[in-house]
């Protein structure tokens, strides 16, 4: 099996900290382009809707200097990348002095969780799909059934997400409509929360798999068939394979690595996607803090979790950047 | 030595493989029979797109679309295999015909190592029963093909174009075949390596015993390894005849043109361009293939396809213009 | 004897015939729509509220009128009028953000591989980070600030999608660098960079498009997604930003399925077709995948 090298864990992990350092510093410059400042902006907005806040310039003022707005940019950019490395996202404006780091905190799990187990849903059911496609033993029944179903892949995710919840939440209210449990629930671990908690989730993850699941179903197929004309391929054949074995380790296990490297360069649009669903059912996760935070125009919420969310993304990538050499023997022999 | 006292192993009878294009059919094998002698080698000359490459995955069944076997009969070790179904025929692949591809390019699993790709072979065939003796078997093959032992646990990647040329001959003789179809082996490979494999190929074939039919376009090469030499053009067999005899007498013109063009270290020959095959594939001229660059071609040669003739010493040939008192009585 | 079968050229398959039959109906259709129908009722107060579509009933018995055959909004936007604003501005969006993503990617794509050394290492390593980041969280935090409209949103969009095609251009170029036609080429004279231009361009149309498309597509997600969340243009009834007003007001629960529901269809039907064409364009790319299944 290959490896890893140094020079590889390395050089992934420099990518994964430049990331997120540049992530970060955009965060960081554009609010900082805005005529005017965030905090008066804030101020403004809430003078505008509360018709009118005491002491405005004051409560500007005090801000400024707490969160040492007034200090020269280069000083503030130093202390914001400080700040960020040890995970100090400051205070949340709308629900202080709650920190952004317990806000986001709270919601993490969440947010991983119904990750998690969608990407598990509909890498495997994708793949698997497109696998079957591909070949040729699969009755023809099936593979019309798979290629009609591929038509969730078109729509986007908090459509589906709205779609779904018309259908089985509003017409015939067998899911509820928002929420991660029932409400009044305790967390524990309890079957009665835990059944909650996947009875509330079946929706979202639901959302998520159906739009999700036909990328991959694309992808392998194609995979599939341009590795089916490999010469390995036909030497398995002249050994006199098992049919279903020369599919799976010499076919499937082949097409599957260009699968795993799109999955690196997914994440992205997949934590988007899930974070938007989760905001259409008011999950309690990522999604659901982000939504609130928009109406509260809570800055500093937005901000962190935004970053957190970055963080996430590119976590994932590392880890995936380093399973690969572990499955395509090729990898680490490259850098020789 | 009469045919019918040596056992054939291979018994191929107008073999036809044809391409379907949307202009027609290309007719890469139209119409072959030839036999292999239990214990010899056969080898299998002609130029690029002659179809001999094709001819031996139509008899190993591995010619992808849009190819397809559309006629002939092929029977091993007596047995016509021709209507085995598929698992059927899976059961004798390895076993009883075997391939040895060109190695050098991409015919071993790169995500596999090569022990495991032996081993899968033998499982595949032996069933679990004979996991016990795995190690050893695969360490004998190893050696059987001059390879180190520790290539068991490398990949493919980390094997240089003769290395996995011997992996590849390893795993063809590995279940012991009545048959190994050995394909343009040493085309890929430089010279010295050539030779090695060439070598390795020859004493395997030698020790085991076993039947085999030897792929490629090297004649120089061909004289050394094979017992009999058969000749294609154009999807047709021209001449088929023991070695010795081939380059003492070739009867064929074109099997003249190709011994014409191997170069020689004693004299100095002057360079003869070999043209391509000329004709369009899916039309083949009426009468002997040859015919449009057949410097002696005759009225009959364009207008009736030559007999297949069978001369003194075990030789044969298509040609209209072989002398009637050369022929052995049928 | 010759057979005569049709040699049929690849750009004709189904899927892709379908898929530009798709969105050029609805381009069509919204431009013949601009023509005859009242496009100011886009604008709020321009009609009676909470109107279903003709023929239907709401909650509160309303029925239909036919001056408003789609219906209106609770502020009183006439919804084939919004139909009819939105959809352009939202394939607009998807269409900017794509071509300039694109320009950018065949630029830097193109100078990359061409030129290799620190440039060349700088453009990969951006490209890898910018794939990695989240395009909606970053959006999410510049629109909550700055609130831009369609064509400044297109732009920023567009920062995230010239790492695709950059890739690949740069690999094609390097390449293409190597392979013997174009040392050839070279040999009698030819400006290398003209060349590669002349000789690659042919090659990469099918990918390009293929990669414009799926930008498209990719770009017009990432604008529904902000302006669901009500982070869209503040002066324009786009697609999302009309679904974002409608579950603002609770449409679900009001059972006014028309408010949101033909945008999500339009949107469904513009995103199948978009997929249809990256299908066919596949296709047209890969032979093999021509005559499977």
């Amino acid at each position: 099996m290959g490896g890893l090298t140094i020079q590889y864990v390395l050089r992934r992990f420099g990518i994964f900290l430049m990331t997120i350092w540049l992530a970060s510093t955009v965060i960081f410059v554009i609010p900082r382009l805005a005529p005017g400042d965030p905090i008066q902006a804030m101020v403004s907005r809430m003078t505008q809707s509360a018709g009118y806040v005491e002491n405005s310039e004051k409560i500007v003022e005090g801000w400024k200097e707490r969160f040492g707005l007034n200090d020269p940019l280069h000083v503030q950019y130093v202390r914001y990348i400080k700040n960020l490395a040890s995970l100090d996202l400051g205070v949340s404006l709308a629900m202080f002095p709650t920190t952004v780091k317990e806000v986001v905190g709270r919601a993490m799990p969440w947010s991983i969780g119904l990750m998690s187990i969608s990407l598990v849903l509909y890498f495997f059911i994708g793949n698997l799909f497109g696998a079957l496609l591909a070949w040729k033993r699969t009755p023809s029944l099936a593979k019309i059934a798979i290629s009609i179903s591929m038509i969730f892949t078109s729509i986007p995710g908090i459509l589906c997400a709205i779609i779904l919840i018309y259908l089985f939440a509003f017409n015939l209210d067998w899911f509820p409509f928002t929420g991660s449990f029932e409400r009044g629930m305790q967390p524990a671990f309890t079957w009665e929360f835990i059944s909650s908690v996947i009875y509330y989730g079946i929706l979202p993850a639901l959302s998520v798999v159906l739009v999700t699941f036909g990328f991959w179903t694309i992808g392998m197929r194609g995979m599939m068939v341009t590795v089916e004309g490999e010469d390995y391929m036909i030497f398995g054949q002249a050994k006199g394979l098992k049919p279903f074995y020369l599919l799976y380790r010499y076919q499937v296990r082949n097409a599957i690595l260009p699968q795993i490297t799109a999955l690196a360069f997914s994440i992205g649009s997949i934590v988007a996607g899930q974070i938007l669903v989760e905001a259409a059912f008011a999950y309690r996760g990522m999604g659901g803090v982000i939504v609130a935070a928009i109406k509260d125009i809570d800055y500093t919420v937005i901000q962190g979790t935004s970053f957190i969310l970055i963080l996430i993304t590119a976590t994932s990538v590392l880890i995936l950047d380093l399973i690969y050499p572990l499955i395509d023997p090729r990898i680490t022999f490259q850098k020789n | 030595m009469s045919e019918s006292s040596v056992q054939k192993t291979l018994q191929v009878r107008d073999l036809k493989v044809y391409y379907d294009t949307p202009t027609g059919d290309i007719k890469a094998v139209d119409g072959i029979s030839f036999d292999v002698h239990k214990g010899e080698c056969l080898g299998i000359v002609g130029e690029s797109g002659c179809g001999k490459s094709t001819a031996a995955y139509g008899i190993l069944r591995l010619v992808q679309h849009p190819g397809k076997v559309a006629g002939g009969t092929v029977e091993v070790d007596g047995s016509n295999v021709s209507n085995f179904s598929e698992e059927e025929f899976r059961k004798i692949r390895a076993t009883k015909l075997a391939l040895i591809p060109q190695g050098a390019m991409n015919s071993l699993n790169p995500t596999m190592s090569i022990g495991a790709q032996i081993r899968d072979l033998i499982l595949t065939h032996s069933g679990s029963s004979a996991r016990a003796q795995l190690k050893e078997r695969i360490d004998g093959l190893l050696r059987k093909v001059g390879l180190p032992l520790r290539v068991a646990t490398m990949f493919p990647h980390e094997l240089s174009g003769g290395m996995k040329q011997r992996v590849c001959i390893a795993i063809g003789i590995a279940l012991n075949p009545s048959l190994v179809i050995a394909d343009e082996s040493t085309s890929a490979l430089d010279v010295v390596v050539q030779r090695i494999v060439a070598q390795t190929l020859k004493n395997v074939q030698r020790e085991m015993g076993v039947s085999m039919i030897m792929i490629g376009h090297d004649m120089g090469l061909m004289a050394q390894m094979v017992d009999r030499i058969a000749v294609m053009y154009a999807g047709k067999m021209v001449e088929i005849s023991p070695t010795r005899e081939f380059f003492n007498n070739p009867r064929h013109p074109y099997s003249k043109v190709l011994i014409e063009a191997i170069p020689s270290l004693k004299e100095r020959k002057p360079l003869k361009l070999v043209e391509g095959i000329t004709h369009d594939p899916r039309n083949p001229p009426p009468g002997c293939i040859y015919q449009l660059r057949c410097p002696f071609a005759e009225d009959v040669c364009r207008s009736k396809p030559p007999v297949w003739q069978q001369l003194k010493k075990s030789h044969q040939v298509a040609c209209h213009l072989i002398k009637d008192e050369d022929h052995v009585a049928a | 004897m010759l057979k005569r079968k049709s040699i049929s050229n690849p750009w004709l398959n189904t899927p892709l015939i379908c898929g530009v039959l798709v969105i050029g109906i609805i381009l069509t259709g919204t431009l013949v729509g601009h023509l005859y129908w009242d496009t100011e009722m886009a604008a709020t107060r321009s009609a009676p509220l909470n109107l279903p579509p003709y023929g239907f009933e709401n909650m509160r018995k309303q029925e239909g009128v036919i001056e408003h055959p789609l219906g209106t909004t609770n502020s009183g936007r006439d919804m084939l009028s919004v139909m009819l604003v939105g959809t352009p501005a939202t394939m607009s969006i998807g269409f900017i953000a794509a071509g300039i993503g694109m320009l950018v990617g065949i630029i830097l794509g193109f100078s990359a591989g061409f030129y290799g050394g620190w440039w060349d290492d700088l453009v990969r390593l951006l490209a890898d980070t910018t794939t990695t980041i989240p395009a909606l969280a970053v959006l999410i935090v510049v629109q909550s600030l700055f609130r831009v409209e369609v064509n400044t949103m297109a732009a920023l969009i567009a920062l995230f999608y010239w790492p695709g095609p950059t890739r690949y251009i740069r690999a094609q170029v390097l390449t293409m660098r190597e392979s013997g036609y174009v040392k050839m080429a070279k040999l009698s004279g030819a400006p290398e960079r003209d060349i590669m231009f002349k000789e690659m361009l042919p090659n990469l149309i099918p990918y390009l498009a293929a990669s414009f498309i799926g930008n498209t597509s990719g770009a017009i997600l990432t604008a529904i997604g902000l302006e669901v969340l009500g982070l869209g243009p503040t002066r324009m009834p786009t697609l999302g930003v009309t679904i974002y007003f409608a579950l603002e007001a609770a449409a679900i629960l009001r059972d006014m399925w028309w408010w949101w529901g033909l945008p999500t269809l339009m949107l469904i039907l513009i995103f199948m077709g978009l997929l249809m064409i990256n299908v066919g364009l596949d296709e047209v790319s890969n032979p093999r995948l021509r005559k499977a299944s």
